[in-house]
């Protein structure tokens, strides 16, 4: 890249910066007031890989303070945590929640933008239902945060949007502050049975990686277009006086949404998030983004993730799997348990749990638990501590919030689950939860839970 | 010695040798397990089972038998095998590809195609294949038994299945399971009218139909084939007929009409069956449910909560579990399923219970099946920890008293990717 390059590059990045400061859309999301607690002596995964046995967790004005035995109680509020353990608020990186809400009827179908298979001008956020019954079923399985993607229909998709799962009448209110958006790609057989179907590109493999590439090219233009026209405005500013005639002043190119998106993806402003089982296409991907400038925040689904283990861990890629989903279409057909072990195993792996599920994110925790075991089983040696990262700070990297959520440091976002025994475990469920300090969810005081509009006055209702 | 002689010769060597002939499988004796016997005599803490042949023989303590293969259990759970639920394996390898799909007679017409015909004649029995990878795959997960289903793709009639010992031979079906299905519902109204009325409608008609003592006039409109109304007919006389469904209210329909036409019904799925526990306990109708379901997908699933299953438990309806939401391949999900039904309030005796004994009662597998007691077919697991418990795993699988392989194309796959330098736990003897 040459000088000249260079400064038009930090121009854009400028020009998408103020961009950002306007903030379109921009979240509401309020920290509730809260008061003081200290969850005493309990046993700590803190999401870093340390297990820490009968001790204390203080929170404070929405923060972790502090983690470590006897803690001064000062005017906290202390619950006794003897036999309990304590983790990070679980993170899926993962969710169609609200744009493929319950029930799953024609007008929850908002998920997939399936009229182009280049829709990277659409938001999920702006399909995402508040009212989803999910949202609260997730916080009940201890999910106090998640990313919400569009589908897999597509090759380029869309931006995904990260929530705080917090019962609200818009979605902005739940919107994470400060969270990148994702984009969301998608390979192999969903783009190309889509749109094979209609006898219309992409309707093979080669065509997918031919769709991405035109798409990157034609933002390319485009940025080259917005470079060229800083390029002319600054220019323009430098005149002074009679040299400066308001008529020449440059007019800037017209907004593209979906070329505004892949710009933002090769200037890493949004995480660059990609549905792929096989390991072939998986590499292929590492090679598209390597064409573009663009860095994979993670591989979605990956059931071959464990066939470049090595690779993605020194690409510094992270493999967003399930623990056990194999085989319902052929590339998913050498799912194996150990994938997150093994996708684990390597200096610098990075392993998530990930659920692309109502059903599976309410129990994010259990898929850790069948992935440790089976990884053990297998010869590694994973204990809880390590496996919790799975779960928590490891998705919150992917989604570019690990500086603020995904481990109990002192100064984190105090997002807190207090489980009634080790979360490894099918009988584990969450006592308390408390995102943000303030707490969320209580097991012992049902109608205090969160409970959508929309299953109020229904059948069975009482609980 | 030409290809021509070669043939007979072998052959006879063969019938020498007593090849070709089903070999006895040698004793077993399983030492020092917490034997789950789901009998009333309850959980044996310390217990030794003897297999002799494909039949459980003893239960009890210091049990010895001259030249058994010896388990020395060392405590570990042993139960009967485990119920894989209402599954598409042996019928289907991967789901979305149709070609290696064999679970309905709709394929190509569609079930609202022009001069559909309802087929309850329809068997999958003839489809399976022994040899599909997902059988391996749950049988090494301890699943040994499983209803292999028909799939009714949206319409009324699904046709006939029936329960299949997964212990790899080719006609593992047992008699007695088999079971006609129907769905019924919001989900399978295509081809039937799109309404529930007329799902009734023509159930009625069919039944009218295949009723011995209703004669068919020339020129009546007829709904079945000769074979179609003959097989129906089966059913309606004391079969038993698997009605896809969870609407409270379609239920109660269900049941009345199961009672005019003494129809034994299996209702599936039931996600508002909690409503009407108390006419489903009554008429001793069992409940096949997927314990995780707690949304609506549907309307019809409005109010499922986790405690489905202990909640129809305590009313007195027998419960089987079965898992639908990651499909077939993961039918093991049920034991997970189980285990979380157990954290919402079911009793663990009880989870057990619906991957044993309840279906093989359902399902008329014999009384001592779902069972380790003497004369109990030996389908066993013995499992490394909790077998309810996801970091649990089955070690040692037997079916009909042959020690299963545990080895499927997944593990093929472990082993083939282990990291480098990464030694495999042994399996514990």
């Amino acid at each position: 890249m040459s000088l000249q390059q260079l400064g038009g590059a930090a121009l854009v990045l400028f020009v998408l910066a103020a961009q950002a400061a306007s903030e379109p859309y921009p979240s509401t999301y309020q920290r509730p007031a809260s008061a003081p607690v200290l969850i005493r002596n309990a046993t700590v995964l803190d999401g870093t890989g340390r297990r820490l046995d009968g001790a204390d967790v203080l929170i404070r004005d929405g923060r972790i303070v502090a983690v470590g035995t006897a803690l001064p109680q000062g005017e906290a509020t202390a619950i006794d945590a003897q036999g309990r353990w304590v983790t990070p608020g679980l993170i899926d990186v993962h969710s169609h929640l609200g744009v493929y809400a319950s029930p799953g009827i024609n007008a929850t179908q908002d998920g997939n933008e399936a009229t182009d298979p280049v829709t990277a001008g659409v938001w999920a956020e702006h399909s995402v239902w508040p009212q989803d019954p999910g949202f609260a079923t997730a916080l009940a399985g201890g999910v106090t945060t998640m990313q919400v993607l569009p589908g897999s229909a597509n090759l380029i998709g869309g931006r995904g949007v990260t929530l705080r799962n917090v019962p609200a009448t818009t979605y902005q209110a739940m919107k994470f502050p400060g969270a990148p958006q994702g984009l969301k790609m998608a390979c192999g057989e969903n783009p190309k049975r889509v749109y094979g179907e209609r006898k219309q590109a992409p309707s093979t493999r080669m065509g997918n990686v031919a769709g991405y590439r035109q798409a990157f090219a034609d933002a390319e233009d485009y940025q080259h277009q917005w470079q060229k026209y800083e390029a002319e405005l600054a220019a323009f500013d430098k005149k002074k006086g009679k040299d400066r005639d308001p008529a020449e002043r440059p007019t800037p190119p017209k907004r593209d949404l979906r070329l505004e998106t892949l710009v933002a993806a090769m200037q890493g402003q949004v995480q660059v998030h990609v549905h792929c089982y096989r390991a072939d296409e998986m590499a292929v991907m590492l090679d598209l983004a390597q064409e573009f400038h663009f860095k994979i925040a993670a591989f979605h689904h990956g059931v071959e993730a464990y066939k470049i283990a090595d690779r993605l861990a020194q690409e510094g890629v992270c493999g967003a799997l399930w623990a056990d989903w194999w085989g319902f279409k052929l590339e998913a057909y050498d799912g194996i348990w150990e994938n997150l072990a093994y996708v684990d195993a390597p200096q610098n792996g990075c392993a998530i749990v990930h659920s692309d599920s109502d059903e599976g994110i309410q129990r994010l925790n259990q898929e850790a638990a069948k992935a440790m075991a089976r990884g053990n089983r297998a010869g590694l040696s994973i204990p809880p501590e390590r496996a919790i990262r799975w779960v928590t700070s490891n998705p919150a990297k992917a989604l570019g919030i690990a500086d603020r959520v995904g481990t109990l440091e002192p100064g984190k976002i105090a997002d807190v689950v207090v489980w009634n025994r080790d979360p490894f475990s099918v009988y584990a469920q969450p006592d308390l939860i408390y995102i943000d300090g303030a707490l969320a969810f209580d097991r012992s005081h049902p109608p205090g839970t969160p409970r959508s509009d929309f299953l109020l006055g229904q059948p069975g209702a009482a609980r | 010695m030409n290809r021509l002689s070669f043939a007979p010769t072998f052959a006879l060597l063969l019938a020498v040798l007593g090849v070709g002939t089903p070999a006895r499988a040698q004793d077993v004796l399983i030492r020092g397990a917490k034997v789950h016997t789901m009998t009333a005599s309850g959980t044996l803490d310390h217990a030794d089972v003897l297999v002799r042949g494909d039949r459980i023989v003893a239960v009890g303590n210091g049990l010895a038998a001259a030249g058994a293969t010896v388990i020395e259990a060392n405590g570990r759970p042993l139960t009967p095998g485990l119920f894989g639920g209402i599954t598409g394996l042996g019928i289907s390898e991967i789901e979305q590809e149709s070609a290696t799909v064999d679970r309905s007679a709709l394929v190509g017409s569609g079930a609202s195609g022009p001069g559909f015909v309802p087929r309850p004649e329809f068997d999958v029995t003839p489809s399976f294949n022994a040899d599909a990878v997902a059988i391996g795959v749950n049988r090494a997960e301890g699943i040994t038994f499983a209803m292999i289903a028909p799939s009714a793709s949206g319409t009324l009639f699904a046709g006939q299945g029936a329960v299949a010992r997964l212990d790899g031979s080719s006609n593992p079906f047992i008699a007695a399971s088999r079971t006609q299905f129907l769905d019924l519902g919001s989900s399978a109204t295509e081809g039937v009218g799109f309404s529930r009325g007329a799902q009734f409608m023509v159930l009625e008609q069919a039944t009218r139909e295949a009723l011995p003592g209703k004669p068919l006039q020339a020129g009546d409109v007829r709904l079945l084939t000769p074979t179609g109304r003959e097989v129906f007919a089966r059913y309606l006389a004391g079969g038993r007929i698997a009605f896809a469904v969870d609407r409270a209210a379609d239920i109660r329909q269900v049941l009345e009409f199961s009672a005019q036409h003494g129809v034994k019904p299996v209702i599936v799925g039931g996600a508002q069956a909690p409503q009407v526990a108390d006419l489903l306990a009554r008429a001793k109708v069992p409940v096949v449910l997927e314990p995780l379901l707690d949304l609506p997908g549907t309307f019809d699933q409005l109010g499922a909560t986790l405690a489905n299953a202990s909640r129809l438990q305590r009313a007195g309806v027998p419960i089987l579990f079965t898992h639908f939401s990651a499909g077939t391949n993961q039918a093991h999900k049920v034991r997970q399923g189980a285990g979380v039904a157990v954290a919402n309030g079911l009793p663990w005796d009880a989870a057990l219970a619906a991957l044993t004994t309840t279906p093989a009662d359902v399902f008329g597998l014999g009384a001592a099946a779902g069972r380790i007691m003497p004369g109990s077919p030996a389908d066993l697991v013995l499992w490394s920890g909790d077998p309810l418990e996801v970091t649990s795993y089955a070690e040692h699988v037997w079916i009909g008293g042959k020690a299963q392989s545990m080895r499927s194309r997944q593990t093929e796959l472990r082993d083939r990717y282990r990291p480098t330098g990464v030694v495999a736990k042994p399996r514990s003897p």
